[in-house]
């Protein structure tokens, strides 16, 4: 092969697109990072980091989204899962609301759906039609805005949450596995736990880390709702400090980076989108 | 079905309420946090101060300027980052698909585009300040090499339309190459060949097979991309501290404190948002099913 043809065989165009979508990947990533490590001057050193890190404030508020990210998981799964099961096994007929219905967040951003949660929430909450009051404004102590809160990240965690566990379910014979477990007395509480859910601990875990990366930073839901979240720490510290937030931003992608990484590990197939934008 | 009248004990006659009973959790749940909220949005647009049932807001939804221009604003960026991130991210996934580069390239973009499309918010905005804004670092590299300062000499301004269209970009494309990238596999080698045999020429072969197969493919992520950009607050918020007046850091100062003077309005705006969302959904997959047509 001469070496004109050798030249004409290299995809030259691919390249340039793939160069350039290279560049917007990393520029963003390899400023802020290079920000961050210049705290003091002429040095390039990890005290963005530390101090960022050793900000009590910080752990109080990245450990609170942590819970409330596991909370959200578990919350889903116990949601889901029964639900997606059910209709494999046994309500076909509902695939297609249930379907509907994990599709609404899509229609319904995090900003509409917390305007909305705020004005339902912020009133006692009644027996429909009467003046009986059951419970007190669930936006006006802290275990109801937490409870709200959670309900919330599992609203919009519920598209990539059902998918996930709704796919793995595919891949598995839930009627064969339910015949066999119900043949040796198990319950239905026994089959879901026992049987069900570690045939899908793939797709779970994908959907879980999924509901984790949305969760984790979320701003929108946290910042209305009042919550001491992680999001909004990162926010008002961008107002008043420039290393930090810096700092801390990097941290975060290294975080999304990791969840997305142990989801390709998991599922070894495409990447998935979710998020808040 | 015929294998479950094997075992009595599963195909037990249920009466079809009960049936229903199993699904009863996840209806409630959906009714209490996205149905009833949502429905509160719609109520409250139809009803004016004193409670009564009105059209009032729906309509002074499209004489407000300030509203129309929110919207307006909210729609052209998403537009042209729906468009921009659409044409860049098919690119992207033609380069490492049909395109001809190392495979390993692939999965390295895969891997990054799913994080890409998921790092958005407050750190996205931070980073993006970092690189192009006042001190970021493409600023000072572009005045250090070219000459230019961006932020005296141009009207370049991260806190306006093109920097946030920008920012909202650095999750459009990714988002885009996801979704792309499995189309693009679904062309087959055959149709090439066919094409080939027929005489086409490579230019041919595109315009006049692959491409009308991906279109609705193309336009469908396109709108999805718009709905994407379309819904996102916190990016936004985090950027521009609430001086860019799209439609949802509007809606957002309406729910901090009422600043429209009118919560019917306010509702009126977020179902707006809804409307255009929902529509865009409809969409996105009806061009989805056309497209599945060729592509599986």
């Amino acid at each position: 092969m001469s070496l004109l043809a050798r030249i004409r065989r290299i995809p030259f165009w691919s390249w340039i697109w793939f160069i350039l979508g290279a560049l917007y990947f990393l520029l963003p990533l390899y400023a802020t990072v290079n920000f961050s490590l210049r705290m003091e001057r002429d040095v390039i050193g990890f005290k963005a980091y530390i101090r960022a890190f050793e900000d009590p404030e910080f752990l109080e508020t990245f450990l609170y989204s942590n819970i409330l990210a596991l909370l959200t998981i578990i919350a889903s799964i116990i949601l889901i899962v029964p639900t997606a099961y059910w209709i494999r096994l046994r309500l076909p007929e509902a695939r297609r609301i249930v379907e509907f219905i994990t599709l609404l967040p899509f229609v319904v951003p995090a900003i509409i759906l917390v305007f909305g949660l705020i004005r339902i929430y912020s009133s006692p909450i009644k027996i429909p039609f009467t003046d009986i009051r059951l419970l007190q404004p669930l936006t006006t102590f802290e275990v109801g805005t937490d409870i709200l809160i959670v309900a919330g990240y599992v609203v919009l965690g519920l598209p990539y949450m059902y998918r996930s566990v709704d796919t793995g379910m595919r891949t598995v014979d839930v009627r064969t596995l339910t015949e066999a477990a119900q043949s040796l007395g198990a319950s239905w509480f026994t089959i879901i736990t026992r049987v069900i859910l570690p045939n899908i601990r793939a797709a779970l875990l994908s959907g879980a880390l999924l509901t984790f990366a949305i969760v984790v930073g979320e701003v929108t839901l946290a910042s209305f709702l009042g919550v001491p979240a992680f999001g909004p720490y990162l926010f008002l510290l961008g107002q008043h400090r420039a290393y930090e937030p810096a700092a801390l931003s990097f941290a975060s992608f290294l975080m999304t980076w990791l969840a997305m990484g142990l989801i390709q590990l998991f599922t070894g197939g495409q990447g998935q989108a979710a998020g808040t934008h | 079905m015929a294998q479950t009248a094997l075992n009595p004990k599963v195909s037990l006659p249920v009466s079809d309420w009960k049936k229903w009973l199993g699904v009863f959790p996840f209806f409630l749940f959906a009714i209490l946090f996205l149905v009833l909220p949502s429905l509160r949005l719609v109520i409250g647009s139809f009803t004016n101060n004193e409670g009564q049932f009105t059209f009032a807001n729906l309509l002074q939804l499209f004489q407000e300027k300030s509203i129309l221009d929110a919207y307006w604003l909210s729609i052209r960026i998403s537009a042209a980052t729906a468009i921009g991130g659409g044409i860049f991210g098919f690119l992207l996934a033609y380069s490492v698909t049909v395109g001809g580069l190392p495979k390993p390239l692939r999965s390295a973009l895969i891997t990054f585009s799913g994080v890409a499309s998921n790092f958005a918010g407050v750190p996205l905005a931070f980073a993006f300040i970092a690189t192009l804004g006042r001190t970021g670092f493409v600023t000072a590299l572009i005045k250090n090499l070219f000459g230019v300062n961006l932020y005296q000499q141009t009207d370049f301004d991260l806190y306006s339309f093109w920097g946030l269209s920008l920012t909202y970009m650095y999750f459009q494309f990714p988002l885009m190459v996801l979704i792309m990238a499995p189309a693009l596999d679904g062309l087959k080698q055959e149709w090439r060949e066919a094409a080939e045999n027929l005489g086409a020429s490579t230019t041919q072969y595109w315009l006049r097979v692959a491409f009308p197969v991906l279109l609705p493919s193309i336009l469908g992520s396109m709108i999805l991309l718009f709905g994407n950009a379309f819904g996102a607050y916190a990016t936004a918020y985090a950027l521009t501290g609430g001086r860019l007046g799209i439609i949802t850091i509007q809606i957002g100062a309406q729910i901090r404190g009422d600043v429209l003077h009118n919560p019917g309005l306010g509702y009126a705006m977020a179902m707006g948002m809804v409307v255009v969302m929902a529509i865009s959904l409809m969409g996105y997959s009806w061009l989805q099913k056309r497209s599945e047509r060729w592509l599986r």
